[in-house]
């Protein structure tokens, strides 16, 4: 499978992070796929730390599956990691895509939950069309 | 598989280096990041054991110029070549668009270079892709070590066992010194270019 978005699938995309989860309070939000290509993203950290949390974030996910899988479970629902300051939380689009989210701990993870629900749902139709 | 953003005219595609464990493909992605301008390439990231043998993968992000008006964005990565870490490597390969197989000259590689052979075509197949089909290149790495003491294959051995089906470039290299890594990763980079642009071109996406 190959993927091409054009600039209109690129912008939805990037409205929908604004105003489902930049806006309720996450630093970074970005999408990648299971291969590790960032597809696109928001928020305040550089590009040059994004494209190897983008490579990371897909292994990662790729690796708990796995880890699902060997204990008779489809998938993890929940993944997320929580630091001092620093959180990350992750979600599935569906099976090529993943959403990612940055986000301090000011902000409560169930609004971040709620958010990537929400965007989740709405980048869907944008990412298979 | 590659990405193209249409909106930033940019294409992204998947390297992989493949081949035996402690065959050089670590070395090979660290000469690149130590030598190439901080312009071309990003932050390196490195998942190895305490024996500095890869435990998941290298990742290093290039960005290699425009074709077309479009940025190129190689995501170099390599695998664990120890045999136990297959799906390790399954992970790593989800989505390639290239591979570089760095074969051991070591003389007592020699098989663990053809069983890893053997071993990327099976897991090429389980992503629905050919060998035959993907722009791959060889090297035979270590070759710093002829004239040692230490038993070696000559390139044309190494091109017997690996390459006398396939016919791709290959490439003789010394990953430690940096003879024949950008020699290699140029042939590579060139054909994963062509095929991504030729299916551009094609309408194939």
């Amino acid at each position: 499978m190959n993927l091409i978005l054009s600039g209109e699938h690129i912008s939805g995309l990037e409205r929908i992070i604004e105003k489902e989860l930049l806006e309720r309070g996450a630093n970074h939000v970005f999408i990648v796929d299971s291969s590790g290509n960032l597809i696109t993203g928001s928020g305040r950290m550089p590009m040059e730390d994004i494209l190897p949390l983008a490579a990371l974030s897909a292994a990662n996910f790729g690796a708990t599956e796995r880890m699902a899988k060997l204990i008779g479970e489809k998938d993890f629902t929940l993944l997320f990691h929580r630091g001092s300051k620093h959180n990350i939380h992750f979600s599935r689009i569906n099976d090529d895509f993943i959403l990612v989210s940055l986000f301090d701990n000011d902000v409560p993870l169930g609004l971040i939950r709620l958010g990537s629900s929400k965007a989740t749902e709405q980048m869907l139709p944008l990412l298979i069309s | 598989m590659a990405f193209i953003d249409l909106k930033r005219n940019e294409i992204q595609a998947k390297l992989v280096y493949y081949g035996p464990g402690r065959g050089g493909k670590t070395t090979n992605v660290l000469h690149i990041y130590k030598t190439m301008s901080k312009q071309i390439c990003g932050k390196m990231v490195t998942i190895d054991t305490k024996g500095d043998r890869t435990l998941f993968f290298d990742f290093l992000p290039l960005s290699i110029g425009t074709v077309m008006d479009m940025t190129i964005r190689i995501q170099v990565y390599t695998v664990p070549g120890q045999v136990l870490y297959n799906d390790t490597r399954k992970l790593v390969l989800r989505g390639v668009d290239g591979v570089v197989f760095v074969a051991d000259s070591l003389k007592v590689q020699q098989k663990q270079n053809i069983e890893s052979l053997i071993n990327l075509a099976q897991n090429l197949r389980g992503e629905k892709l050919d060998i035959r089909q993907i722009p791959l290149v060889m090297q035979y790495n270590k070759r710093d070590l002829a004239g040692s003491n230490i038993p070696i294959m000559s390139a044309d051995e190494m091109e017997y066992d690996l390459n006398r089906g396939l016919k791709v470039p290959s490439f003789e290299a010394s990953a430690l010194k940096g003879d024949g890594v950008y020699e290699t990763l140029r042939e590579v980079t060139k054909r994963m270019v062509k095929s991504v642009t030729q299916k551009l071109k094609t309408g194939r996406y």
